[in-house]
């Protein structure tokens, strides 16, 4: 065929036939989704103090192993209140002459989604130590040591953020771990993670592949949620896998009076509502409104926690603490 | 060679079969009953021992049938017809002895080969069941139940053992006493036919006999076709022969063909190119390789620039845009010419593209190790101004090579050149969509992305790779690519369906849903230029298997070839809703590049490295090293994959279950283990691949006897002719 034997015409065949697939799904989408997806009303442009730490984010390559995306499949939920949407993204733009934007979507998933990680773990103290050493606080993470962003000083500042490492974590060094400007900065981009609401009255899409409860019949006793997971979820990174907490960062639950006390409104509402104005620890994130937990979620949690580690507490029904949080809603900061 | 052949295969089956099943059933896991996981396993297990059961009662029956048709047989008295088979059938040895005793003789005509056959029979089926059961032991591992508890396989594994044991004891027992009976039974007719023979005295039977046994013992002389004279080599066709000094339980590979000679400038240049890549593959390998163990240990260093999320895009661009990429030009610079009957239009822009090429991927490296990047994208890494100077090397290769091609002195352009200049084309062209910033707002950004970089892996290195194939294969086969048209078929369909597949990376992300759709609709379509390419490839080797145990290529493209079928094949499989459900974000993905980069695209390039660098420096690597290569990158891809595809499904499983994350982390621990073992394996193979090169560039001649004593003579001679 002449066709086959003709280099000129052949090339340029299979070159335009390329090409002109790539427009059909790669440009054409683009431009399309561009042109026809604005930022949410809600969301808030990120601080300077962000857009520095982001940089940190994008030069140290943390997209490798941490995604920013919320699918809609059920095992998504776990991250934020709803699956992602285009309009997400949509305020982000090229991020200078030299670099392209940097959606940081990522394709790994080896650590933990940061969508809605503001949220999740709004803690400054709890990132600080995080970041020179995620095992001090998650033992089994493999995540990288960001220790090159402290310094350690002999005699530091008074206007320097120290941070309380415990003495195994140093490498033998002597002095105190002071925090540096961009140890901040990331931190300040990684708290202004937050998953913006959707304006009143538009439903969110679904989360699709429900996990299949198993049909209960009518006298079948509810299931017991497995304490012991929730806690290991939720409040683990911080009070610990022993509930003795980190000494001068996050208090122990092991013979703690609130925990072992028969205040359960002052109990449930910090589970709730976060806890501030503890001397000597951190301030603590509604922990249970940001991972939507409900009653069953939480009578599971406050069981465990009062029965684990020494703690020998009276046990709470679901009735208790579900008239309780009612209340706490209420109390909840605006 | 034959047995090395056949493990050879059985290896690759199994390796094929592995990745064949491994996929499907966890699919079919995942969509079946979970919630009687339990249930199925113990029903194969019951298949198992009733199949065992089932066959030993057929062989007892057969053997009993047997032997109760004898004694019918007997019964009936129908003897005569018997003796004369009997006797139709003996050799010289035994008419012989007939007809020196013709009154006295006996004779034992048995079959004593039937228990060992029996036994066989029986090892093989315990063989055959054992690995099922095993391989079935390790997917099931996949659904989360009881199995998932390494204490109860090993329990059931040690109840099978006596219990399987127990079972060919019985059969061994039973069929030794049908033996003894048969023995007694054949042992009552050999009384009966020495009778029969005593009774062949006449004179006719005698000489029938005699006749009958001149007839055997006929023999050619063996020099029927040579005639007497000594064999002698007048046109010089035997050569090197060599009966001593080889060590013989390794099939002897043969030397590479002689070719016409390559342009010295050309050949120089390639090797540049092969010695550019060489080296990147093992700076890239080092680096994967320490990325690894960081898994594994997180604190081995705490330096910025030594950080997992920055060396992590410097093992996969060295490996890709140094390693692969180079190594992919070095054999297009030998192929395009070679193929077009025409000198290259230009090494010296051959040269260039060289010199850029290493130029960007030295800058690339330096700057994501300081942590200058593009901003996330996989293979989009190196900043604009680095990816440029690689674009510019391509630019330079694609006007040369279509030069080449329009210089050509054949009419017809063969298919390699297809492949090869396509790709570079293609290349281009998504390296200028992927780093316009016009469509790169927002999530334009991700799409762009899903296109890039599996075009990356597709249009680039695949088609480039498949173009070397379809020129180096046939040519290390000595015979022609089976099917040209399907090669067409292959290249046609391949740019319809992998150019859609892109988005197939963001599956239920926030990207427009048809986009996905499209994605898995394509990624199903490329099962049509796989199959065809596989078959195109296996049906060229057809007739020809022989040469694998002679060759030190042919291995590597085989294994090239089976990894582009299952490899590719995966692919597909990934794509769909259900898999990505357990498989996304997780460490599969890793493995399934592993499988593809390295098992298709690294084995074709090392096939194409050992055949092109012989010819043309005339030296060979040591059959050794290069086995010690090839197996080294063979069983550490198999180690790294692995238990990384199984760790991964069972983390997808956690995720899908609602289990905390850190309980995932964890989960993976041993796996991430296996990773870096197996990973050290490969990273070993590339020493010996690196010691491999420089043995085929090497300068350094080990003495050759016969050139030495040459250039004596000659100095002796000019010596002698002065004294006269």
């Amino acid at each position: 065929m002449e066709f086959f034997n003709n280099h000129k015409k052949l090339f340029r065949t299979a070159f335009l036939f390329f090409a002109g697939l790539t427009v059909l799904v790669a440009i054409l989408p683009a431009l399309n989704n561009q042109k026809n997806n604005s930022p949410l009303p809600g969301a808030v442009p990120l601080s300077a103090d962000a857009v520095k730490g982001k940089n940190i984010y994008i030069a140290n390559g943390c997209v490798a192993c941490h995604t920013q995306q919320v699918r809609n499949v059920d095992m998504d939920k776990m991250w934020a209140a709803r699956p992602g949407l285009a309009a997400d993204y949509a305020d982000i733009h090229r991020t200078d002459i030299w670099r392209n934007t940097a959606t940081l979507m990522g394709t790994e998933r080896t650590g933990p989604d940061l969508t809605d990680v503001g949220n999740r773990q709004p803690s400054k103290d709890w990132n600080l130590v995080h970041l020179f050493n995620p095992r001090t606080v998650v033992k089994e993470s493999i995540m990288p040591a960001y220790s090159w962003l402290f310094t350690i000083k002999k005699q530091p500042l008074k206007s320097d953020i120290i941070v309380n490492v415990p003495a195994a974590y140093m490498n033998g060094e002597e002095g105190k771990v002071v925090a540096t400007k961009d140890v901040l900065y990331l931190i300040a981009y990684l708290q202004s993670l937050k998953q913006v609401k959707l304006p009143d009255g538009t439903p969110p899409p679904d989360f699709l592949y429900k996990r299949e409860e198993k049909p209960a019949g009518a006298n079948a006793a509810p299931k017991e949620l497995n304490g012991a997971t929730l806690y290991t979820s939720n409040c683990q990174s911080c009070h610990q896998p022993n509930g003795e907490g980190l000494p001068g960062a996050f208090p122990p639950l092991k013979g703690s009076p609130v925990v072992n006390g028969d205040n359960l409104e002052l109990y449930v509402g910090i589970i709730m509502n976060g806890y501030s104005g503890r001397p000597g620890f951190g301030v603590m994130p509604p922990v249970g409104t940001n991972a939507s937990l409900g009653s069953a979620e939480v009578t599971a949690i406050v069981n465990h926690e009062r029965s684990t580690w020494g703690n020998n507490a009276k046990k709470v029904t679901e009735e208790e603490i579900k008239k309780i949080m009612d209340f706490v809603k209420l109390q909840a900061p605006k | 060679m034959q047995t090395s052949l056949k493990k050879w295969w059985k290896k690759c089956l199994q390796v094929a079969v592995v990745y064949l099943l491994l996929p499907v059933l966890v699919q079919a896991q995942s969509a079946g009953a979970a919630s009687a996981p339990d249930d199925t396993a113990l029903i194969v297990l019951l298949v198992i021992v009733l199949l065992a059961v089932l066959v030993a009662v057929l062989l007892l029956s057969f053997e009993a049938r047997a032997l109760v048709a004898k004694i019918r047989n007997k019964k009936m008295g129908n003897n005569t017809h018997q003796f004369e088979k009997h006797l139709e059938n003996m050799n010289s040895n035994q008419i012989e002895k007939i007809l020196q005793t013709t009154h006295r003789q006996k004779d034992r005509s048995k079959n004593p080969g039937s228990i060992k056959a029996v036994l066989l029979v029986v090892f093989t089926l315990l063989a055959t069941l054992f690995p099922e059961h095993s391989l079935f032991a390790q997917t099931k591992v996949t659904n989360g139940g009881i199995f998932n508890e390494g204490g109860i396989l090993i329990t059931i594994t040690l109840i099978m053992i006596p219990i399987l044991a127990g079972l060919v004891l019985m059969v061994v027992k039973l069929s030794n006493i049908l033996r003894k009976h048969r023995n007694r039974q054949d042992l009552e007719e050999a009384d009966l036919f020495a009778g029969y023979l005593a009774t062949l005295t006449g004179e006719e039977a005698t000489e029938a006999l005699a006749k009958r046994k001149a007839a055997l013992d006929y023999n050619l002389t063996h020099h029927e076709l040579s005639g007497q004279q000594e064999p002698a080599d007048t046109k010089g066709l035997v050569s090197n022969v060599e009966t001593e000094g080889y060590i013989n339980f390794i099939a002897r590979k043969k030397k590479a063909q002689k070719r016409p000679n390559i342009d010295p400038q050309l050949s120089k240049l390639i090797l540049w190119y092969f010695g550019c890549a060489a080296l990147w593959l093992l700076f890239g390998t080092t680096i994967g390789e320490y990325v690894g163990i960081k898994f594994v240990a997180p604190d081995v260093d705490h330096v910025s620039w030594l950080s997992f999320g920055r060396l992590r895009p410097v093992h996969t661009n060295a490996v890709f845009w140094g390693w692969a990429s180079l190594g992919m030009l070095g054999l297009g610079y030998y192929i395009v010419p070679m193929v077009s009957n025409a000198p290259l239009a230009s090494i010296k822009k051959g040269w260039y593209a060289l010199c850029l090429i290493n130029a960007a991927v030295i800058l690339g490296t330096t700057f994501l190790m300081a942590g200058i990047n593009n901003g996330g994208g996989e293979y989009r890494e190196y900043i604009w101004p680095v990816m440029l100077l690689f674009g510019i090397g391509l630019i330079l290769t694609l006007i040369n090579f279509i030069q080449t091609i329009a210089k050509r002195q054949t009419k017809e352009i063969y298919i390699s050149n297809w492949y090869i200049v396509s790709a570079i084309m293609f290349a281009l062209t998504i390296t200028v969509v992927a780093y316009v910033p016009i469509w790169q707002d927002g999530l334009g950004e991700t799409i762009i992305q899903g296109y890039y970089m599996h075009q990356g892996v597709g249009m680039w290195f695949m088609l480039f790779t498949l173009g070397i194939v379809y020129y180096m294969l046939p040519q290390q086969l000595n015979r022609p690519i089976y099917s040209y048209s399907l090669g067409i078929l292959a290249f046609w369909t391949q740019i319809l369906f992998y150019t859609l597949i892109g988005t197939h990376h963001f599956v239920f992300s926030s990207i427009p849903w048809w986009l996905q759709t499209v994605a898995i609709v394509g990624s199903v379509g490329m099962v049509i230029p796989v199959v065809a390419g596989t078959t195109n490839f296996i049906m060229t080797f057809k007739g020809a298997w022989h040469k694998i145990a002679g060759s030190y290529t042919l291995p590597f493209f085989l294994v090239g070839i089976i990894f582009y079928f299952t490899g590719s094949l995966q692919g597909t499989a990934e794509a769909f809703r259900s898999t990505n459900l357990m498989w996304h974000f997780t460490d599969f993905t890793v493995a399934h590049s592993h499988l593809t980069m390295y098992g298709i695209i690294c084995f074709f390039l090392w096939a194409g490295m050992y055949a092109v660098i012989p010819r043309l420096t005339g030296k060979e690597a040591p059959q050794i090293t290069v086995g010690a290569h090839f197996w080294l990158a063979l069983i550490g891809l198999m180690f790294y994959t692995v238990p990384l595809m199984i760790g991964s499904t069972l983390r997808g499983q956690m995720w899908i279950a609602g289990k905390p994350f850190i309980d995932s982390v964890v989960h993976m621990a041993p796996y991430w283990l296996w990773r870096a073992i197996g990973g050290s394996l490969m990273w070993l193979s590339h020493i010996f691949f690196a010691y491999n090169f420089y043995k085929m560039i090497s300068r350094h001649e080990a003495v050759d006897v016969k050139e030495a004593a040459l250039k004596k003579l000659v100095q002796i001679i000019p010596a002698e002719t002065q004294n006269d």
